[in-house]
């Protein structure tokens, strides 16, 4: 039987190049944030989500090193990764421990040191088929691009539509004092931005970044006890799909969403239109169009009509990544996860200043690992 | 040095060697241990079909440092005569001429080179027929 | 009755005019093409080289062949631009084409005559009765200095012929090498272009060495250049083989059909067994074909074949050699051309 679980703290830091500050700096940054916006005076276990700090900054053992430089050890510390889902995979292992009872008090973090100087392209590749797609010379906007090929090819998507998604983002982001990028840009700026991987240009990849974020989950009676601010966590699910997108079973759909939704929409007993607000893996432009259409905010193949009539902008019919989205907050990959939660929950406590959803009750977080090989969704509900 | 992991590839790369499901019929490439759709656990070798047609594709203009210098160069995920998918280069082509539909046939190249002293890696690319 | 069961040639798709390369160092594109007979070359691509190339002449072959490539006893890469200084170039391609691994492999290097060394051991084995099927390869991706005479001619291409006893396509009658240490043209190990001695290349190393092959090899079998409907040399340009082949004895018209250097460049070792490719493709049964190879070092290797009825069968199996070096061509301009042939120092 399991118990309710909230979120009670959160901790954030800038998302960017992060010159100065190491993997653990960034890491134990954003935690502290975390543990004294919380009130707690210990916590019992942790979770860190990074996808490859290994590659990046030659640094495993990940769970040790945090608790150690974080001055928690000897309590438990493990490294969760499920590539660009670490995050999100890292929050639910806590909710777990959390809600089965064994741990009052867990941290849930995630972090990403990108800008030490390893090759990204190539570090960002492990999360696809190593041997069958990368051994190929693929890359990953180009498993984004050509997935949104397929879908501009069935569906009529349009470069225009792809574009709004980036103005969208940038717009919130520029309202977002963590955001990597706080500018905002224009329909042609997107349209007319370098190449990448055809169709994708430099305007719809989110960034190289660096930064971590943390938040402190425990049970609702706790919370309760401590009379600070929570929201509760009233879904968590997870799936996994085909490692190589060529063993897909469609090209333009996102299975994993779409089974990992229908869990946490049963768990929740919500159905999309309930849910007032969603922040999504938009790694790329095309990414977000078709999550929202797995979701099941939008009709299969509408998700860039939608976003093209403002239907996901704050204020409109249910707003996307209020807080500007991986491509403006900036996606420092571990710690993407645990940032969209960190969204929800300002969201939900009425504090999101210039971006604040009016209502808003429901709010759903969906991270993606890889090119939708894995993918874990929360839904969180206001206190 | 990736040399037994490169050698392990060699019949999947040089061959097209694929498993195919004793029960199911079904075609892993590669071939793997359990079946992804009826989880059986028997297979048999085929040697999969060198010609099919390209689903969907990129022009990848920035490259991984391996590739930077081949850029532009197109990646298509190729739907082959016999049902079965995987993701190659299209090359000898001309990048901006290349359609979702095009038929192909893969053909033998060289796909990287581990460095100036390492191993020469070949595989599969397709032209465009 | 010993001979070729099949055969095939695989010819990149990129060429380059030899006006561009001209005009790069300051030379008369007109006067070099005067002077060499030679107008365009192959060029491989990047994911291309000889063992890339090796393998696409073969598959070739063995279509036309039809055999079972387990048959094959061995295999064979004369090139003198081998992937790798230590591991045959045809270990990769017996696994790429499923032959083996019950099969003898070697690399063989003699500058340009590579090839038809390994034609021959190939001939020699099944001769001698070891092996039912050998395969003998020629291919290369040879490189010139840029600037230097060479830098017009070096492309890239090969062919490959599989030898036995059963459905010859065409019989081999006789060979004949002949080898002396002439320092014509060479390449120390480490070096990445090759050297060569200007004007001794010519009368001391290829003349006399394709004579005296020819010679031999006419006296051997007791026949005229006349007996012959179809003559293949090496074909360093478009000019010397014609003129080799003029001093034996032979017509233009029987030079003809394997004349292809003006067009091709030197594929080095794939030189004149690509030319003899190109005149298989284009025989009748009886028809009968002389070929002497050169090799700078120096030697040549002289074959007379006859073909048989069997030509008829295999011909269009494959595509044809001037189907590959006349249609779907794509131009490189000298800049493009450079990064191709790794001629640009990169930051490594």
């Amino acid at each position: 039987m399991l118990r309710d679980v909230a979120v009670i703290g959160v901790g954030i830091t800038k998302f960017g190049e992060l010159w100065k500050k190491s993997l653990r700096d960034i890491f134990v940054e954003a935690s502290l944030k975390a543990i004294e916006n919380s009130g707690v005076d210990h916590i019992d276990s942790m979770y860190v989500g990074t996808m490859t700090s290994g590659l990046f900054v030659g640094q495993e053992h990940i769970g040790a090193v945090m608790a150690d430089y974080l001055g928690v050890a000897p309590v438990p510390a493990t490294r969760v990764e499920s590539a660009c889902a670490s995050g999100g995979a890292a929050f639910r292992s806590a909710f777990f421990e959390v809600a089965s009872g064994h741990s009052e008090i867990v941290l849930a973090g995630g972090v990403e040191k990108m800008t030490d100087g390893a090759d990204v392209t190539d570090a960002l590749a492990t999360a696809a088929d190593q041997e069958y797609e990368v051994y190929q010379g693929i890359t990953f906007p180009g498993l984004y691009a050509m997935i949104a090929r397929a879908h501009m090819h069935q569906y009529k998507t349009t470069r225009e539509q792809l574009a709004h998604v980036a103005v969208k983002n940038h717009k919130n982001g520029s309202m977002n004092p963590n955001a990597q990028f706080r500018s905002t840009v224009t329909l042609e700026q997107v349209i007319k931005a370098t190449m990448v991987a055809d169709p994708l240009r430099l305007l719809d990849c989110s960034p190289v970044s660096d930064g971590g974020a943390a938040v402190i989950l425990c049970s609702v009676d706790y919370a309760k006890k401590l009379k600070k601010p929570f929201v509760k966590v009233i879904a968590s699910a997870q799936s996994s799909d085909t490692i190589a997108l060529h063993s897909r079973d469609s090209l333009t759909e996102l299975k994993c969403v779409k089974v990992a939704a229908e869990k946490a929409f049963k768990q929740s007993g919500l159905k999309p239109s309930d849910i007032n607000f969603a922040e999504v893996h938009d790694c790329f432009t095309i990414a977000e169009i078709v999550v929202t259409e797995d979701l099941g905010f939008f009709e299969k193949g509408k998700g860039g009509e939608a976003v093209e009539n403002g239907l996901t902008a704050i204020g409109g019919k249910i707003p996307i990544n209020t807080g500007g989205g991986l491509k403006s907050k900036g996606h420092p990959v571990g710690a993407t996860g645990i940032a969209q939660i960190i969204e929800l929950y300002e969201q939900l406590t009425g504090n999101s200043g210039e971006r604040q959803v009016k209502n808003a009750k429901y709010g759903l977080a969906q991270n993606m690992g890889g090119s939708g090989a894995s993918c874990v969704i929360h839904i969180l509900e206001a206190v | 040095m990736i040399s037994p992991r490169y050698h392990r590839e060699v019949p999947q790369r040089y061959r097209l060697e694929a498993g195919k499901c004793k029960n199911c019929g079904n075609v892993s490439f590669p071939p793997r241990l359990v079946c992804p759709k009826c989880k059986s656990k028997t297979f048999e070798t085929v040697n999969l079909s060198r010609e099919g047609k390209i689903l969907t594709f990129t022009i990848i203009r920035v490259g991984p440092d391996k590739f930077s210098k081949e850029t532009p160069y197109v990646v298509a995920i190729i739907e082959l005569n016999d049902g079965v998918r995987l993701t190659a280069q299209v090359t000898d082509c001309d990048v901006d001429k290349v359609k979702i539909g095009d038929k192909v046939k893969l053909v033998f190249r060289k796909l990287q080179d581990e460095d100036l002293s390492g191993l020469h890696c070949y595989g599969y690319k397709a032209v465009v027929i | 009755m010993i001979g070729i069961v099949g055969y095939g040639s695989y010819l990149p798709r990129y060429r380059i005019k030899v006006d561009l390369i001209a005009k790069q160092w300051g030379a008369d594109p007109e006067a070099i093409k005067r002077g060499l007979m030679l107008y365009e070359k192959t060029i491989p691509g990047l994911d291309e080289d000889t063992i890339t190339i090796s393998v696409e002449a073969a598959r070739y072959a063995l279509q036309r062949a039809g055999i079972n490539p387990q048959k094959i006893g061995a295999v064979y890469i004369g090139s003198e631009s081998h992937p790798y200084a230590v591991k045959p170039s045809a270990t990769i391609l017996i696994d790429a084409l499923g032959i083996g691994p019950h099969v003898h492999v070697a690399s063989y290097e003699f500058a340009c005559k590579a090839g038809t060394e390994a034609m021959y051991v190939a001939y020699s084995l099944v001769k001698a009765g070891e092996m039912d099927y050998a395969m003998g390869i020629g291919a290369d991706t040879s490189q010139g200095a840029p600037g230097d005479a060479l830098e017009y001619s070096a492309s890239a291409g090969g062919s490959a012929f599989i030898m036995g006893k059963e459905k010859v396509v065409a019989e081999i009658l006789f060979t004949h090498s002949y080898t002396s240490d002439t320092p014509d043209f060479w390449r120390r190990e480490h070096e990445f272009y090759p050297r060569h001695a200007g004007r001794f290349t010519g009368e001391p190393a290829y003349f006399k060495h394709i004579h005296n092959a020819g010679l031999s090899l006419l006296e051997k079998s007791g026949s005229k250049p006349s007996d012959f409907q179809f003559a293949v040399f090496h074909m360093p340009n478009g000019k010397f083989p014609q003129e080799a082949g003029k001093k034996l004895g032979f017509s233009k018209e029987q030079m003809e059909a394997g004349w292809i250097s003006p067009w091709m460049g030197n594929t080095y070792s794939g030189s004149s067994p690509t030319g003899l490719s190109a005149v298989l493709d284009v025989t009748k049964p009886g028809d009968k074909i002389f070929m002497v190879s050169f090799g700078s070092g120096a030697g040549s290797d002289g074959f007379i074949f006859q073909v048989t009825d069997e030509i008829q069968k295999v011909k269009a199996l494959a595509p044809k050699l001037r189907d590959m070096l006349d249609n779907d061509k794509i131009y490189l301009d000298y800049g493009q051309y450079a990064k191709f042939r790794k001629k640009i120092i990169l930051n490594e």
